[in-house]
């Protein structure tokens, strides 16, 4: 019995089904008075895949607050510490229904609600928004841009000439990788592998080709057959749970248990804003459940699963999210150093210290 | 604020001038409404509050003394006053509300019967930071006769030619046959970019626009543009794809230099966008090398409608066309409560009667509008027309397919097919009028008995 209404698997009927058909902007005003513009804009390129990966998520929200929080004026008897805070919760939760928060968007949130709570009360509003531009700034900065530097700068150590490298879908960061190895004169040639039904390794591919790296492209169904070329598999990760678990593109686990078996390391790129507090040890309790229309293709003008809602023992599960347990990952590489997969409790622990 | 709304109210009518030359278009009746109602409601039901009105100081004046011109909008109007005979483009009409508009703008045509939803137009205009977006329409077949048209005519109207990529939303080509001497001419940078390009003719432009700030600036600096349509679309259309808009040009010069002000923020900002957009793995296309929207910065967008209402009321055909299903729109009971109906009259189910209308015994209405504080006496037909306000129309009329204006008064016994009578003109009692005839050029002559 996997099936309770047509189209809806039992196992998963916790999760919200996120459909593309009923976009939440036919409920808002033209022009978004109730939700500030840059949110509305945000939610829309969140929902239509425009702005996707964690990096870029996390980038433009805070981009998108510093615009909400330029146009912010204190209303009289209140605080902008506190009026601030609550001004921001109608806005994260539309977010979160164009779609689901991601772990770098939770982190980045906490972190500027804990700023604006940290305002001291006799700052003027102009110093106020001045300090609070330039702490997103330097949280970007930090923790992105920088951070990505670090992680580069680490991983090239691992990459040695003559390298053949696995990577699955588009991780910015592994691109980044890739591409500062490179330039640094690394002579190594790179495995993409995709799958349906996003095929972001298509985008990956674009990118690492046009900087001039040597590229082979697989669907995942060929894995096994491509490994035994590999040396080394790099894995980009949507966030590190507490358990060491990596929460990442479904298909990556699958990619790290092969892997696995034929004895390749596993190195798991993952910036330090990533770690969150959560603990999970399957990719059932918690995940994203995306369109399952996307899953229909059309070949020669003939579309299979059209009428896919009208048979009764049918449905379509489109997963986003999967967890890789920590002994398929050799190494985590992350700003603060190379550590193993069980050190992110004391990562985020010494971080927790930090502040 | 997001977006501000602009209505050009001010255009003449110069196609269906039997209506026009005693009416003002924006102030015709579609529905016993005046047809600037249709997209000042359109624009309130979306969440529109305010809305700059560019229209001529006769409309204003008939807006504020006629009582019979009732707007019912809550919105707040800004109503901005420009000569008859200034003879301004819509681009001309923009270019001089420029020091009112602090945001993008939403620009609608007085003349817009829709029942789009807005918001895909709009959605398009904000997740792709587009500079322009506009709506366009499957154009239907117009299935009424028209007064004074013998048979079908063919529109002697010149077709556009309109390019879209293949996801049908991404504008890349817009040329009207007037303009294109042989054939249509597309450049091989844009076949390079987009090697599969949709060209669709018979689609309506609604002329309903979202135009970026830095737009409405650039036209300030560039006064040979004079309308919107037919000059400022095709450029940016045509800019999208010019070699000097990848690095910051023409249009952006003046976004970059309005920027000058709080430039820190604002260079930090477009760093974060840039990086944003570096780091998130999308591509508008794909098969070449090229990042997403090929690196331009200049994007162009349409929504096509494939079903719904949307019509322009600038000719007689779409103007009879827009009467028949006008009430459709709104929830108004089709007989107006004020209005007197005797109890022994036919009314079909598909007619409007307006205020203050007096409809006497044995009267059958079908298929027609019958304006505001018209008389009809008894034993009157009227088929398939429109009869405008303070019409009089005596006993024994047979009227068909036929268009009445405002004040006109139809004699008894007289029969009228296929006609369009003018304002205040009378038909005399007995006439029978046919539909050769467009029955306004006559009777400024003192009319007489009229055959074919």
């Amino acid at each position: 019995e996997t099936q309770t209404k047509c189209g809806t698997i039992s196992l998963f009927s916790h999760l919200h089904q996120y459909s593309r058909k009923a976009p939440l902007t036919q409920q808002l005003s033209i022009p978004s008075t109730v939700i500030h513009p840059s949110i509305v804009r945000l939610g829309l390129q969140y929902s239509q895949g425009i702005v996707v990966g964690s990096n870029a998520r996390s980038v433009a929200l805070l981009h998108a607050f510093k615009q909400v929080i330029r146009d912010y004026t204190t209303p009289p008897n209140e605080e902008l510490a506190r009026d601030l805070v609550n001004k921001l919760k109608p806005y994260i939760s539309f977010l979160n229904q164009c779609r689901p928060l991601s772990a770098s968007m939770g982190n980045a949130i906490k972190y500027i609600k804990k700023e604006i709570s940290n305002i001291p009360s006799q700052f003027k509003e102009e110093e106020a928004k001045t300090k609070l531009q330039k702490c997103i700034d330097c949280y970007i900065n930090e923790n992105v841009v920088l951070a990505a530097k670090a992680i580069s700068k680490y991983a090239i150590k691992k990459i040695s000439d003559g390298d053949v490298i696995l990577v699955y879908g588009c991780s910015s960061l592994v691109n980044h990788i890739l591409c500062e190895a490179y330039d640094k004169s690394r002579k190594f040639r790179v495995i993409v592998v995709d799958s349906r039904p996003r095929l972001e390794g298509r985008e990956a591919l674009r990118r690492l080709v046009q900087r001039g790296i040597s590229c082979t492209y697989v669907l995942i169904s060929a894995l096994s057959y491509i490994l035994p070329e590999v040396s080394k598999v790099f894995l980009g990760a949507h966030a590190l749970l507490a358990n060491g678990y990596v929460m990442s593109r479904v298909g990556t686990s699958q990619i790290a248990l092969v892997a696995r078996t034929f004895n390749v390391p596993v190195l798991v790129c993952c910036e330090t804003y990533k770690f969150c507090e959560r603990v999970q040890t399957d990719s059932f309790v918690s995940n994203e459940l995306d369109d399952p229309d996307d899953l229909m293709v059309t070949r020669k003008g003939k579309t299979q699963l059209e009428n896919w809602h009208d048979v009764s023992s049918l449905g379509l599960l489109n997963l986003v999210y999967d967890v890789t347990p920590p002994d398929f990952v050799d190494l985590v590489i992350t700003d603060l150093g190379m550590i193993p997969c069980t050190s992110v409790p004391v990562v985020l622990r010494v971080k927790n210290l930090e502040q | 604020m997001e977006l501000q709304a602009v209505l050009m109210a001010a255009g003449g009518g110069s196609r269906m001038m039997d209506l026009t030359y005693n009416t003002p278009k924006p102030l015709l009746p579609v529905g016993n409404k005046p047809l600037i109602w249709y997209p000042l409601n359109l624009l309130e039901r979306v969440g529109f509050e305010e809305v700059i009105v560019i229209t001529t100081k006769e409309v204003q004046k008939m807006i504020s003394t006629d009582p019979k011109v009732k707007l019912d909008v809550k919105m707040k109007l800004d109503l901005v006053c420009i000569q008859e005979d200034a003879d301004m483009g819509t681009a001309d009409a923009l270019r001089h509300i420029q020091q009112k508009v602090k945001t993008d703008v939403l620009v609608v045509s007085c003349d817009l019967i829709t029942d789009a939803a807005l918001h895909e137009v709009v959605d398009l205009f904000r997740a792709h930071n587009a500079t322009l977006s506009m709506l366009m329409s499957k154009a239907h077949e117009f299935t009424e006769t028209v007064p004074g048209q013998k048979g079908k005519k063919k529109t002697g109207e010149q077709r556009d030619f309109v390019g879209v990529d293949g996801t049908g939303k991404r504008l890349l080509f817009m040329a009207n046959e007037a303009d294109l001497d042989e054939g249509v001419v597309i450049r091989k940078s844009i076949m390079r970019k987009h090697p599969r390009m949709h060209i669709k003719t018979g689609l309506v432009d609604a002329h309903l626009y979202c135009l970026k700030k830095s737009v409405v600036d650039f036209l300030a600096d560039n006064k040979s543009i004079s309308s919107i349509r037919g000059e400022l679309v095709p450029y940016l259309v045509r800019k999208q794809f010019s070699k000097s808009t990848n690095s910051p040009k023409v249009i952006d010069e003046t976004h970059q230099n309005l920027k000058k002000n709080d430039s820190n923020i604002s260079s930090r900002d477009e760093e974060l966008l840039h990086l944003t957009q570096e780091r998130s793995c999308w591509n508008d296309h794909r098969g070449d090398m090229s990042d997403a929207y090929h690196g331009g910065r200049l994007r162009c967008y349409v929504h096509i409608m494939d079903e719904g209402i949307c019509y322009r009321v600038n000719t007689l055909a779409a103007y009879i066309e827009a009467n028949r299903l006008a009430p459709k729109l709104f929830d108004e009971p089709a007989v107006h409560p004020s209005a007197v109906v005797s109890e022994r009259c036919l009314i079909g189910a598909d007619s409007i009667i307006g205020a203050s209308c007096q409809i006497s015994d044995k009267t059958s209405i079908k298929r027609s509008t019958i304006g505001v504080s018209t008389t009809v006496r008894e034993k009157v037909k009227v088929t398939n027309s429109i009869i405008m306000h303070g019409v009089t129309i005596e006993e024994g009329c047979n009227i068909q397919g036929s268009v009445i204006c405002s004040n006109a008064v139809i004699g008894r016994g007289a029969d009228i097919k296929y006609c369009l009578v003018g304002s205040a003109q009378r038909i005399e009692p007995d006439a029978e009028v046919n539909i050769t005839y467009h029955y306004k050029s006559i009777t400024y002559n003192n009319c007489h008995k009229v055959s074919k």
